[in-house]
């Protein structure tokens, strides 16, 4: 095990983006065990850019990746997933003609145990995918479709679940709804860095959080004291 | 009862069709491109069952075994050999590469077995009649052929974890790559499960006409019209196109001259890609 | 081969090469300028050369046509009806995936040769159409010769200057994103829609210029392994994108293909029977040699910023992908 302060995640002067052209330039960004991070900022800032490059989908060309202390710098997301990383895309982020349980059992596919027990804890949270657990996942509304995603993505037992705006195109009840599984999800003990638009309602349930910028850092502070201060509020949660 | 015996016809031609189909679709939906050696490939496995056949005297059911298993070695050989190098580089370079296999495979079948019409078994069988329906022992052994097919095809995909991969990768390569599925294995077992029901489609397309070098060049396009009606990806969305496809090519000489069969087929899947272009199934689980 | 046989062969090579290599032109604006996919070329061609033969041939009771007019009518004629054709299934097919514009345009050029062969009436059926007159009814093999070379050489001038004109920018832009270029719509599908028509008309009168030099078709012309894996092996091998490349490409493929030839003759008794087969399977092996070992062909385009940088940033995300 590692040391209590070693975060779980650990992006350091990272630049990168696509081939050549770096979008992310020098950015830190830190998820401590058990923490609820979020990532918000304008658009086109990088934000989902910089999780990606975390996962290895997109490439680092200076700085550095750790996994609890571990060098994970463009290791490729098949690789990453043995390690505990999960992520949720933010869209096509389900297998449309498979059932529900099939969307499981596919996030379940490097385990060599039995799944079944985690599949029932994923059903206790969303008691719905048990309902519907023979249904087509393309099928399914929005909300229902990210319970699916989540639940994909939880079947390894991650240590550190990555979002990609889980609210982005959920109707308004939906909303609320997702930043309480979240919170479900960080009670049993996963660690979570999200990018989240509805900054406000993101940084009411994060710990802490990063504002982006044009592939920059712009601030870094707990969720509460970012909510509270009114430049952040004006340049980037669209007023108070 | 004309319009029977078409129906009979049409579900015989349609099973042969769905065979090479289901082949066709996943190549399509786990490598996202249309594979245009397939309808070749089918002439491979036919032809070396044939061998079996002829040289050792083998029932043909028997033959289909080591025809099966070569169609699909040589179908894993073919895609590391050419399409799996291409692949990184643009995806359409992949369809003119196929194209030239296509050629390639089916010159070799005619330098091997020469370019002249062949049977697996000659003289004649004596069809049976059943309420003026005309029905040949052959035909009942495609369409038997193919029930236990598809009755496989469904275990494979429904419950096995490389059947449920294969499944996924169609649906989604990306989420099934973070996922963990390991693509290059998911690729390579494709081809083996594309190539075994290829060699299985030339050999009934064999037994219910015969064999020529062009049989399964001119297969294809109501092949890949069955792949697109059912919707490029859907195994069953496969069968489901190959008997329709089938149908729709017998039901046609009741209004126009036989020799245009292959243009229904042909209107059929330009209709669907513009009304329809994910295929009937679109949005049903399966 | 005596001098006067060497003569001869060497007006004829000259003479096909030359047709082959207005239909590689031809190609390069659909696929090289455009990534418009064709698999059909072999239909266009067949196209061009049945409309040029029926109207430039002398009557014939057997089948429809036969008004013994000039070939300038035949050359007009056949770019029509098969720019004609490209249009009415580009309109239903190229707003497509290449894939399914592949699948549509083979399937389009089968479906002309299964008309040629059954609709007798009008096209002869499976014998074909004989006496096909000469250009000016000339004996003299030279007339015919200049006549192709003036064909490609207005062609490779029309070609250049669409590449380089505001129509060929925005082809490559085109062609270079199709995904982006799918979601802008209807002006991008006009421009494809253009260049796809533009070079079946162009592979029309290829067939117009065949159908005079051979003076007999049939549909056994016009099978995919001639009429359309050929000109791909051509227009890969010299480099698509460039027009130079196209008919180097040309060129040396059909020395390739022509002296294959010899090669086969040499073949055991059995296996000389095969010639044929033989040949597809070493034009088809060096085929993938190409596109394993030089993708861009001997010429590769020339206009480096569109599509060196995509190439390899593409080829960089798959890697990294995969």
């Amino acid at each position: 095990m590692s040391d209590n302060n070693q975060p779980v995640l650990d992006i350091r002067a990272v630049s990168g983006g696509y081939g050549d052209i770096n979008i992310l330039e020098d950015v830190d960004l830190k998820v401590h065990a058990g923490e609820v991070v979020v990532i918000v900022g304008p658009n086109g800032a990088g934000k989902s850019t910089l999780m990606k490059a975390a996962f290895g989908l997109v490439q680092v060309n200076a700085g550095e990746v750790l996994l609890s202390g571990e060098k994970i710098t463009n290791i490729s997301p098949d690789r990453l997933v043995h390690k505990g990383m999960s992520y949720v895309p933010q869209e096509r982020n389900v297998f449309p003609t498979m059932s529900v349980q099939e969307n499981l059992e596919l996030g379940a596919y490097i385990r060599k145990d039995d799944a079944r027990a985690q599949m029932d804890r994923i059903f206790d949270l969303f008691p719905k995918l048990k309902e519907r657990r023979k249904q087509a996942a393309g099928l399914m509304s929005g909300g229902e479709r990210q319970m699916v995603a989540m639940g994909r993505a939880l079947m390894i037992e991650p240590t550190l679940l990555m979002l990609d705006e889980p609210t982005a195109g959920l109707a308004p009840a939906y909303v609320h709804q997702v930043f309480d599984w979240i919170r479900a999800i960080n009670d049993q003990g996963v660690s979570i860095l999200m990018v989240e638009q509805n900054a406000k309602q993101a940084l009411r349930i994060a710990n802490r959080g990063y504002v982006l910028a044009t592939g920059r850092n712009r601030h870094e502070d707990t969720g509460e004291r970012l909510l509270a201060d009114p430049e952040i509020a004006d340049m980037f949660l669209g007023g108070r | 009862m004309e319009f029977l015996q078409l129906t009979y016809n049409g579900l015989v031609l349609g099973s042969i069709l769905a065979l090479g189909a289901i082949g066709v679709t996943m190549i399509f939906g786990v490598l996202r491109f249309a594979h245009f050696a397939h309808g070749d490939l089918m002439t491979v496995g036919a032809y070396v069952a044939l061998t079996f056949v002829h040289w050792l005297a083998w029932p043909i059911w028997l033959a289909a075994l080591p025809a099966i298993a070569v169609t699909s070695i040589l179908a894993v050989v073919l895609d590391q050999l050419f399409y799996r190098r291409l692949r990184r580089v643009a995806p359409v370079i992949l369809l003119i590469s196929s194209f030239a296999t296509a050629l390639m495979l089916r010159a070799l079948v005619q330098i091997i077995w020469g370019p002249d019409n062949q049977v697996y078994a000659t003289g004649i069988s004596i069809p049976y009649r059943i309420a003026g329906l005309v029905i040949t022992p052959d035909s009942l052994k495609v369409l038997g052929a193919t029930a236990l097919m598809v009755v496989v095809v469904h275990l494979f995909l429904a419950h096995t974890k490389m059947g449920k991969s294969m499944r996924a990768m169609s649906d989604n390569v990306d989420l099934a790559r973070i996922s963990g599925v390991p693509v290059k294995r998911v690729i390579f077992w494709t081809w083996v499960f594309a190539g075994a029901l290829t060699a299985v489609a030339g050999i009934l397309l064999g037994v219910d006409t015969r064999l020529i070098p062009t049989m399964g060049w001119n297969i294809l396009l109501p092949i890949f019209a069955a792949a697109i009606l059912g919707g490029v990806g859907r195994p069953y969305g496969a069968v489901l196109g190959g008997l329709i496809i089938g149908l729709a090519m017998n039901y046609s000489v009741l209004f126009m001259p036989s020799a245009y069969k292959l243009a229904v087929a042909f209107i059929i899947m330009i209709a669907v890609l513009i009304l329809r272009p994910q295929g009937l199934l679109k949005g049903i689980s399966l | 081969m005596n001098y006067l046989g060497f003569y001869h062969y060497g007006i004829y090579f000259l003479t096909t090469a030359g047709i082959f290599g207005v239909m590689a032109l031809a190609l390069n604006i659909q696929w090289g300028l455009s990534g418009v996919f064709n698999l059909g070329i072999a239909g266009f061609f067949a196209v061009g050369a049945y409309a040029s033969a029926l109207m430039t041939g002398a009557p014939d009771p057997e089948h429809w046509g036969g008004f013994a007019l000039p070939l300038i009518v035949g050359i007009v004629a056949a770019m029509l009806t098969s720019g004609l054709v490209a249009f009415v299934i580009g309109a239903a097919t190229i707003r497509l995936r290449s894939d399914y514009l592949a699948i549509a345009t083979l399937g389009i050029a089968e479906i002309i040769r299964l008309v040629i062969k059954n609709e007798g009436e009008i096209t002869g059926g499976v014998r074909g159409l004989t006496g096909i007159p000469s250009p000016f009814n000339s004996d003299n093999q030279l007339v015919m010769l200049a006549i192709v070379l003036i064909a490609v050489v207005v062609l490779y001038w029309l070609a250049d200057r669409a590449r380089i004109s505001p129509w060929g920018r925005v082809l490559r832009g085109i062609r270079e994103n199709e995904d982006a270029a799918m979601a802008a719509g209807k002006y991008v599908t006009r421009f494809r829609l253009e260049a796809f028509v533009v070079g079946a008309a162009f592979m029309g009168l290829a067939g117009a210029l065949y159908a005079s030099f051979i003076g007999f078709i049939s549909p056994e012309a016009f099978k995919p392994v001639y009429g359309t894996f050929l000109i791909w092996v051509m227009l890969i091998a010299g480099g698509s994108g460039n027009n130079v490349g196209a008919l180097v490409g040309t060129f040396l493929v059909w020395l390739v293909w022509s002296f294959s030839s010899l090669l086969t003759d040499l073949l055991p008794g059995g296996l000389a029977t095969q010639a044929g087969a033989v040949r597809i399977l070493l034009i088809g092996l060096l085929l993938q040699v190409i596109l394993l070992a030089r993708p861009e062909g001997l010429f590769p385009e020339k206009s480096p910023p569109l599509i060196g940088r995509s190439r390899k940033t593409r080829g960089d995300i798959q890697q990294k992908h995969s």
